[in-house]
Formats: C-alpha cells, sequence, structure tokens
C-alpha cells in the first residue's frame, strides 16, 4: 500500500450528487494525472459530511480545510494554490478564511465547530465502500475484543446495561434491558432487527449512518446477535433509500469475504447471516411491530402489545428491535467502555444525540454532540441562527409526530428526560425551525395531512381521528373556523391517544396540543377573523 | 380470472419473475420482495400480475392485493416513462412545496397520481425522501432534484424532455 502525502476526500450524498460530485472527481483525478500527483494525492469517496445545499464539499486532510461549492472549473485553481503551494484558495474555503466562520459570539459555527462524534465518527473520513480502510479506522475492533477477550454475552448485555445507552428511535427505551428480555426469552431461534424504516419527515440521520459508515452497523448487529443468541438478522430499510441498500449490501457482501460475518465469524464457531429487507413505502412500518408484519411479507398493521416483540416478535420468535443510531453506538461502548460513554452527555440519557437540522436556518444539515445540549445552541450556534436575518418563532421537534416549541423554551435541554420534563419530546431528532413569516396553522395542517394519509386504518380511533382533525384544520385555514373548533380538535387527539392501537394514532396528540398551547393567539385570530 | 390467464404467459417478463421466485422460495415472507421485482419488471402490478404472484407462492389472491394496495411504493396503474415525486414532507412543507405542486400540476397538465396524455410523465408525491436539506425536493425517477422554486421545476421537466425529443429525433434520421 503506498502512502500520500494528502487525501482529497468528497463527501457523496444526494445533494452532493445533484450539485456534481462525480464531475468534480473526475476531472481531480485527470488534473492529478496530468501533474503527475496522482502517487502523492489520493482522491476518496466519503459519506455525507452532514452540511447540506452548499454544493460539491471538498475536504483536504491533514490540512482539515473545506471548500464549498466548488465546481469543475475550480480543480486546477485548488491544484495549484492549494495542493503545490499550500496557499489557501480564500474565494472557495469555507474556514477559517470566510466570514461565515464566526458568530457574534465569536464562537465557531456550522461544520467546523466542534463535534463530538461517536456515532458518525468515520462517516466522513472513511470510504465506506473500501472495508480496508474501515479497519484500518478501528472497525470491527469492537467484535474482535469480544472475542479476544472471551466476554459472554451476558458480559456485552451488562456493558451495554452499565452505559445507560437508550434507544435514539423515539422511545428511548433501555437497550440494554431490551437485549437482556430477548436472551431470557426462550426457545433456540431468534432474531435481531434493524430498523433502518427511516420515514418521520425532517429526519435523514440513520441514512448518513448507513450510507457513510455500513460496516459499523453490521458490527453492532454482531455483537447484539451474539449477546441475544440470534443466528440471523435483517435490516429493514426504506425503499427510497436506493444509495443505503446498495452501500449496505456492498459491506455486507466485504464483511462476509473477511469472515466478519456469515459462517464461523473469526473462526470462533459464532454464525450470524444477515440481509437487507427493502421497505415499501409506508410510515407506520417504523413502528417496531407493524415492521415485523411486513417483513413477514404482510401488510404493515400494527400487532396490539404486549406480547411484546422480545418474546414474540418476527415469526412469533423472540426478538430485538433497534434502530440504526441506536446500534451505532455500541461498538465505542464496547471498545470505550460503560464508564466512558456514561460521561458523554447527561446522567439520565447519556451519550451523544443526532441532530437534524432544518427550515428556515443558515445551515440546515446533520450535527452530532452531547445529550442535554440546549435547544439554542443547536439553533443558533450550529445552525447558525435564523435565515436572512428574520425572527425565530418556532421549532417543530422530532418530526411530524414532534411537538411545536416557542420562543420561551429555546433553552431547553435537549435529551428525553428535560423534554418530557417540558411536555416535549426528543422523537427522531429532527429540529425543523420556523421563521416569523410562518403560520402555526399552517404547518399543523400539513402534519394532519400527513397523518391522515399514513393511518394504516387498522384502528378506528386513528382512521376516524386522524380526518375528522384534518377537516376541521383545513377548515381553520381556509378562513372557515367556529367556536369551539380548538377544544374539539383537543378532544379528538386525546381520544386517540388513548385509544388508537399504535404511537402513529396515539402521537398526533403532540403537535396538535403543543400547538394550541403554545400559539394560543394565532389558533385564536384564525377563529376570531373567521365569525366577523 | 379464468383458468387460461393462470397459465404462465410465454414471455420474458413473467419468465423473469418466475425466476426470482424460485430464488426466494426458501425466505420466509418473501411477497414484498417478489412485489418490487414484479413493479421492477413490469413497471406496475396490474391484476394478471398478481394473480401470476399469489398462484406462484401459494397466497390468496386478497392477500396480494391487500399487500399491493398497503405501500405507498407498488402501483397498479401504468405510468409513464419518467415519474415525477414531489415531496410533500414537514421540511419541504415549510418551504413552500405547496407551490410547487400547483406549477407541477399546471405544467404537466394532471392533477397529482395523473399521467400526461403522451405517457411521458407521471406527477406523484410522497412523504420525506430524507433529503430534507434540500428542501423543497423532488424526485425524478431515480434521481434527487432540490432546492426548487417555480422556474427550476418547469425548466427540469421541459429540459429531460427536450433532450428525449431531440434523442428519438436524432434516432428517426438515422432510420430514414
Amino acid at each position: 500500500m503506498s502512502i500520500y502525502r494528502t487525501h482529497i476526500l468528497l463527501p457523496v450524498d444526494e445533494g452532493t450528487v445533484q450539485a456534481g460530485v462525480f464531475e468534480v472527481k473526475r476531472r481531480l483525478e485527470s488534473e492529478l494525472q496530468a501533474r503527475k500527483l496522482q502517487k502523492e494525492i489520493k482522491v476518496l469517496e466519503s459519506g455525507s459530511v452532514g452540511l447540506v445545499g452548499k454544493g460539491v464539499i471538498l475536504a483536504v486532510y491533514p490540512d482539515r480545510m473545506y471548500y464549498f461549492g466548488v465546481k469543475e472549473n475550480d480543480i486546477p485553481r485548488i491544484i495549484e494554490e492549494h495542493l503545490l503551494k499550500g496557499r489557501i484558495v480564500a474565494g472557495l474555503a469555507h474556514a477559517p478564511v470566510a466570514a461565515m466562520a464566526a458568530d457574534q459570539t465569536g464562537a465557531r459555527v456550522g461544520l467546523t465547530r466542534e463535534q463530538r462524534r461517536v456515532v458518525l465518527d468515520k462517516a466522513w473520513t472513511v470510504d465506506p465502500k473500501n472495508i480496508h480502510e474501515v479497519l484500518a479506522a478501528g472497525g470491527y475492533r469492537a467484535l474482535e475484543k469480544i472475542f479476544s477477550d472471551k466476554l459472554s454475552p451476558e458480559q456485552v448485555i451488562e456493558e451495554v446495561k452499565r452505559s445507560g445507552l437508550r434507544g435514539r428511535g423515539g422511545a428511548g427505551f433501555p437497550t440494554g434491558m431490551k437485549w437482556e428480555f430477548t436472551r431470557k426469552a426462550g426457545g433456540p431461534e431468534k432474531y435481531v432487527i434493524c430498523n433502518a424504516d427511516e420515514g418521520e419527515p425532517g429526519t435523514f440521520k440513520d441514512r448518513l449512518i448507513l450510507e457513510g459508515d455500513p460496516h459499523k452497523l453490521i458490527e453492532a448487529m454482531t455483537i447484539a446477535a451474539y449477546a441475544i443468541g440470534a443466528g440471523r438478522g435483517f435490516i429493514y430499510i426504506r425503499g427510497e433509500y436506493g444509495l443505503s441498500i446498495e452501500r449496505v449490501q456492498k459491506a455486507i457482501d466485504q464483511a462476509r469475504e473477511f469472515s466478519l460475518l456469515g459462517k464461523n465469524i473469526l473462526e470462533t464457531g459464532f454464525s450470524f447471516e444477515l440481509e437487507i429487507k427493502k421497505g415499501a413505502g409506508a410510515y407506520v412500518c417504523g413502528e417496531e411491530t407493524a415492521l415485523i408484519e411486513s417483513l413477514e411479507g404482510k401488510r404493515g398493521n400494527p400487532r396490539v402489545k404486549p406480547p411484546y416483540p422480545v418474546t414474540h416478535g418476527l415469526w412469533q420468535k423472540p426478538t430485538a428491535v433497534n434502530n440504526v443510531e441506536t446500534l451505532a453506538n455500541i461498538p465505542a461502548i464496547i471498545n470505550n467502555g460503560a464508564g466512558w460513554f456514561r460521561k458523554i452527555g447527561t446522567d439520565k440519557c447519556p451519550g451523544t444525540k443526532v441532530f437534524t437540522i432544518l427550515g428556515h436556518v443558515e445551515y440546515p444539515g446533520l450535527i452530532e454532540t452531547d445529550m442535554g445540549t440546549p435547544l439554542r445552541e443547536i439553533i443558533f450556534s450550529f445552525g447558525g441562527g435564523i435565515k436572512g436575518g428574520k425572527k425565530f418563532k418556532a421549532a417543530l421537534l422530532g418530526g411530524a409526530a414532534g411537538v411545536f416549541l416557542s420562543e420561551p423554551l429555546l433553552d431547553v435541554k435537549m435529551d428525553f428526560e428535560n423534554l418530557k420534563e417540558n411536555k416535549a419530546v426528543l422523537g427522531s431528532g429532527a429540529v425543523l425551525v420556523m421563521n416569523e413569516d410562518t403560520s402555526i396553522v399552517d404547518m399543523l395542517f400539513s402534519i394532519a395531512k400527513f397523518f391522515a394519509h399514513e393511518s394504516c386504518g387498522q384502528c378506528s380511533p386513528c382512521r376516524i381521528g386522524t380526518q375528522q382533525i384534518l377537516q376541521i384544520i383545513y377548515r381553520l385555514r381556509q378562513g372557515g373556523g367556529k367556536a369551539g373548533d380548538l377544544e374539539t380538535l383537543l378532544q379528538l387527539a386525546e381520544t386517540m391517544f388513548r385509544s388508537s392501537l399504535c404511537p402513529l394514532g396515539q402521537s398526533l396528540v403532540m403537535p396538535v396540543k403543543s400547538a394550541l398551547e403554545n400559539f394560543k393567539d394565532e389558533f385564536a385570530l384564525a377563529i376570531s377573523q373567521a365569525e366577523k | 380470472m379464468e383458468a387460461q390467464a393462470l397459465h404462465i404467459p410465454d414471455n420474458v417478463q413473467y419468465q423473469e419473475l418466475k425466476k426470482f421466485i424460485e430464488a426466494s422460495r426458501d425466505v420466509p415472507g418473501p411477497l414484498i420482495q417478489v412485489l418490487h421485482r414484479a413493479q421492477k419488471i413490469f413497471g406496475y402490478l396490474p391484476l394478471e400480475v398478481q394473480h401470476f404472484v399469489a398462484r406462484e407462492l401459494d397466497l390468496p389472491l386478497s392477500k396480494v392485493f391487500g399487500v399491493v394496495t398497503f405501500y405507498n411504493f407498488f402501483r397498479m396503474d401504468p405510468i409513464g416513462d419518467h415519474i415525477v415525486n414531489l415531496c410533500l414532507g414537514t421540511a419541504c412543507h415549510v418551504k413552500g412545496a405547496s407551490d410547487i405542486i400547483k406549477v407541477l400540476e399546471k405544467e404537466l397538465g394532471v392533477k397529482v397520481g395523473g399521467t400526461t396524455a403522451d405517457r411521458f410523465y407521471t406527477l406523484s408525491t410522497a412523504r420525506c425522501f430524507g433529503a430534507c436539506g434540500l428542501a423543497p425536493v423532488m424526485m425524478l425517477d431515480e434521481e434527487v432534484h432540490g432546492r426548487l422554486n417555480p422556474q427550476k421545476t418547469v425548466k427540469i421537466l421541459r429540459d429531460l424532455k427536450a433532450e428525449a425529443q431531440r434523442a428519438a429525433e436524432a434516432i428517426n434520421k438515422e432510420e430514414k
């Protein structure tokens, strides 16, 4: 293997592909070749850097220099100036040269702001398609550690339990306990499932892990299988995520080739078969029992709980269903120990959380930061504040099944416990920011429409309730509100919360109630204007 | 359907599907994966294909139909050469997706779910592709187009159409 003096990373995701990352790459390679630099400078594709809408991003290592919005024609200049003469191309550079590098408080914002990355540590510094790089960067070390230290499944579960890791899919259930229940459930046949049916609007964190570091997921699922005693696993990926499916499949094939997956892993006698199942576009399949139904090839109707999947899951066998981000924490916990993990984040919610910041912010994208980071910091420091100098009005946390927060709650700490105390939820980690021009009535309409469309129709509170709520909000939005509408809305949402079968129907109450409570005046105005 | 419809139609498409079904016999619960493949082969899932799948997998037709109608991804009507899929998720909504849908409907002259008379475009909507940072977003076939505004949207559609027309003319010329 040759040694290069410089590595150039080109993050590949939907945004950069659209902006022409492959054209830039071709040009870069041909220009390097023309200058006979191809043996000194290596060009790599990496996973997404998490920042979107900035065109093609080009990172130069070890200089840690980022260029944004790179066009094919910029390449000669970057080579001549930066790579040959070591001078930063100021016009294209992101930081520290560009003005956006500092906000009013002097803290660095956006991509350059320090992020603690546990889950996404490798996602944009290695080529996810190349297992050699992944291994060199520490991939599969946790799996090796388990076997070389001869950790028993119980010891692995104990370590995960002690770490305090909680499920990142939204519910926040302790992962170690889930594994323990599955392990203790009877029978020889067990399954581990990764829920990669990321359908919560405004969320694309799992996508970055799937595309940027698929090997981490495979490693984590193998560890999970070892811990609970499963021989087979499935990754349920939503059908829209074409690139994710491709990357994960490639990673599975490579891992198998290296005896890190499949029969007799690392010659330990432990075997684990893993395959991808492609979803077909149903939001409700993000609910674990609906996902299991779908895996069995049926309509994704949620099951009545209990019994829970830990005892009666796929084919009625004990099954552990974990979110992508949850699993992506596992290798680091095994490598560094539960004590290390507990030092990050808050007491009751250790670790980091991946957030997607969207809407009217300066730098929409994805960040990873400690649990318990204040919302204000996420929006104004990481997200760069409200775009175009407008005022902040609301943030919708956790996607469509989320909660509207207004200005007074900006200092809330972002973790399961603190948000719960403030009648909010962490959900998937989506933070949708709205400026002063946004109509909350209109936003709520969009959410109601979403729920009405995605209700699976199995239970009547949800099937009928979502339609009724949609009709009332539609009327409100069209200026046809009536006295009593708001009370009816709350009552309907509350009824759905109490009587729906699954979290889909139970969660519409969150956006409805929070919108009505935190933006009372706006709804009252909608009604009083209609009555005039 | 009558018995003759159940005979394996003697064409490549059905043979390809049959091959896939044979290969996935040992996999438990293969229906959704089989339907994915069938839709890839046929472009959509007419009743005839559903019948075929039901028989091959030894499932009642009602079950196949139930699955096809449950999931957003499966279609029972033929579609145009290209699918325009606009995201109506919350992030896209806040960035003005509802204006884009009006532009699309006007430009194509069809409502959501419709196919243009020349069978070139089918207009469809979806809830979140996970490309929210680029909102508002649409997928044209497999490709994501983000940061849409009305002008850009129209241009994308017209460009593809023009390109297809040029290609068709070039072929015509060659044939002459």
